[in-house]
């Protein structure tokens, strides 16, 4: 049990995939201009990622190591792909919400880093709860990005999380400024996702430097280069 | 790297490319139809919002046709052209809007709908219908009314509201609409014509 202890909290708060790996700016970036959208955007790519750590785990005898690389890159291509397929016909309307998210998760660096780093060379409940981990982890991070631009931009939280979740969640949307407040418009565009990502980074490390833990600055990662 | 190893790559990537192949073209195969049906449902539910059920007996999206290279689509009322429905497009902040537009035989707006955008979430999307009731406001309007060169946002001296903190979304979506209309007076006996 341990063990997956280790890799919940690697996923959750250690090697967060935004804050920690830095991995994924870019749907990090582009999709968070509200809660909502990232809530949306981490959902879509929490499934993907633990499927694509079942897959290529279940499937790493096949892959001999030279060729490892394409291999993963299909099997994430070919499953993302077949997904918004049998989304857009059976779940149509969770599709025209998604949907944009959909394609941009095959470039999203964090399903081919934990095939990669994780899956390749782990059996397969670990990497099922890896994928579940990383999944959430990104999640929240996204949350938390889009709710703090969210807030400053425009003074709301989780605006049209009913779209998202069903007419049940519409207590979710909050208007958490006065109705005359103007918005900071600069914290909806991209150089506010930027701000936004950089000061949240800041603080992980803050916390984590007075927790006494060793602050890793080396995140590197083969894929950056291709992001 | 020796010739054996080299073939024993080739076949595990081929292998999992053909499998990919596969799964794909099954994929497809199973889902286009269903794909070509939830389009159709999508049109036709924009099309039930821009052009009134009391006006015609028809389906319209059965019902279409093509005037220089636009989906035109027809409400008729026993055997009469009652209305046309057609899509109209302006450059935004973040690329192409994309509207329908629902015009009666005498050009006047039955109504109108973003159906495709990308403007910022929480600033540009008031265009939408389900965030704010703006893009109302156009039904019952046509060119001359306000006069075609009076068709802008209040900013550029026109009666539409723009929406604080954005102005080009507005004055894209009232643009689109505005071209809309000129299309439909430039082309109006062919659009108008029963087949």
């Amino acid at each position: 049990m341990a063990q997956y202890r280790t890799i919940i909290r690697q996923g959750l708060w250690d090697n967060n995939v935004v804050f920690g790996q830095m991995l994924g700016l870019c749907p990090t970036l582009a999709v968070t201009s509200t809660a909502t959208n990232g809530l949306g955007m981490g959902l879509a790519t929490l499934a993907v990622v633990t499927a694509a750590n079942l897959l290529v785990s279940a499937l790493r005898r096949f892959i001999t190591a030279e060729v490892r690389i394409p291999a993963f890159v299909l099997i994430i291509a070919t499953m993302v792909t077949v997904v918004d397929m049998a989304m857009n016909a059976w779940l149509h309307e969770l599709y025209k919400v998604l949907g944009l998210f959909i394609p941009l998760i095959v470039v999203n660096c964090l399903v081919l880093g934990r095939a990669e780093s994780f899956a390749s060379k782990n059996p397969l409940a670990p990497s099922i709860v890896d994928g579940l981990a990383m999944g959430v982890g990104f999640t929240l991070a996204l949350v938390v990005v889009g709710g703090l631009r969210e807030v400053i931009g425009t003074g709301t939280l989780f605006a049209n999380a009913s779209g998202l979740l069903g007419p049940a969640f519409t207590f979710l949307e909050m208007k958490l400024t006065p109705a005359d407040y103007p918005g900071a418009l600069v914290m909806i565009l991209p150089p506010g996702g930027f701000v936004a990502v950089g000061v949240l980074i800041a603080l992980k490390r803050i916390i984590d430097a007075r927790a006494g833990k060793k602050v890793d600055t080396s995140a590197t990662s083969v894929c950056h280069a291709a992001e | 790297m020796n010739a054996r190893d080299t073939l024993i790559h080739a076949v595990v990537l081929g292998g999992f490319s053909l499998a990919a192949a596969g799964l794909l073209a099954s994929g497809n195969m199973f889902t286009a139809e269903e794909i070509r049906l939830r389009a159709i449902e999508d049109l036709q539910a924009s099309l039930t919002q821009v052009i009134p059920a009391t006006i015609h007996d028809n389906n319209p999206v059965a019902d279409a046709a093509s005037v220089e290279g636009r989906k035109v689509y027809r409400a008729l009322k026993a055997g009469k052209v009652t209305g046309v429905a057609f899509e109209s497009s302006a450059n935004g902040y973040a690329g192409e809007i994309r509207v329908i537009l629902g015009v009666d035989v005498e050009g006047r707006i039955l109504g109108v709908r973003v159906v495709k955008h990308a403007e910022t979430p929480g600033l540009g999307d008031k265009i939408e219908v389900a965030k704010s009731d703006w893009i109302t406001r156009f039904t019952g309007l046509f060119l001359g009314d306000p006069p075609e060169d009076k068709w802008a946002v209040k900013k550029d001296g026109g009666p539409f509201d723009q929406f604080a903190g954005a102005t080009i979304t507005p004055r894209a979506t009232v643009n689109a609409i505005r071209d809309g209309l000129k299309f439909f007076a430039a082309h109006k006996t062919e659009m108008l014509e029963v087949r």
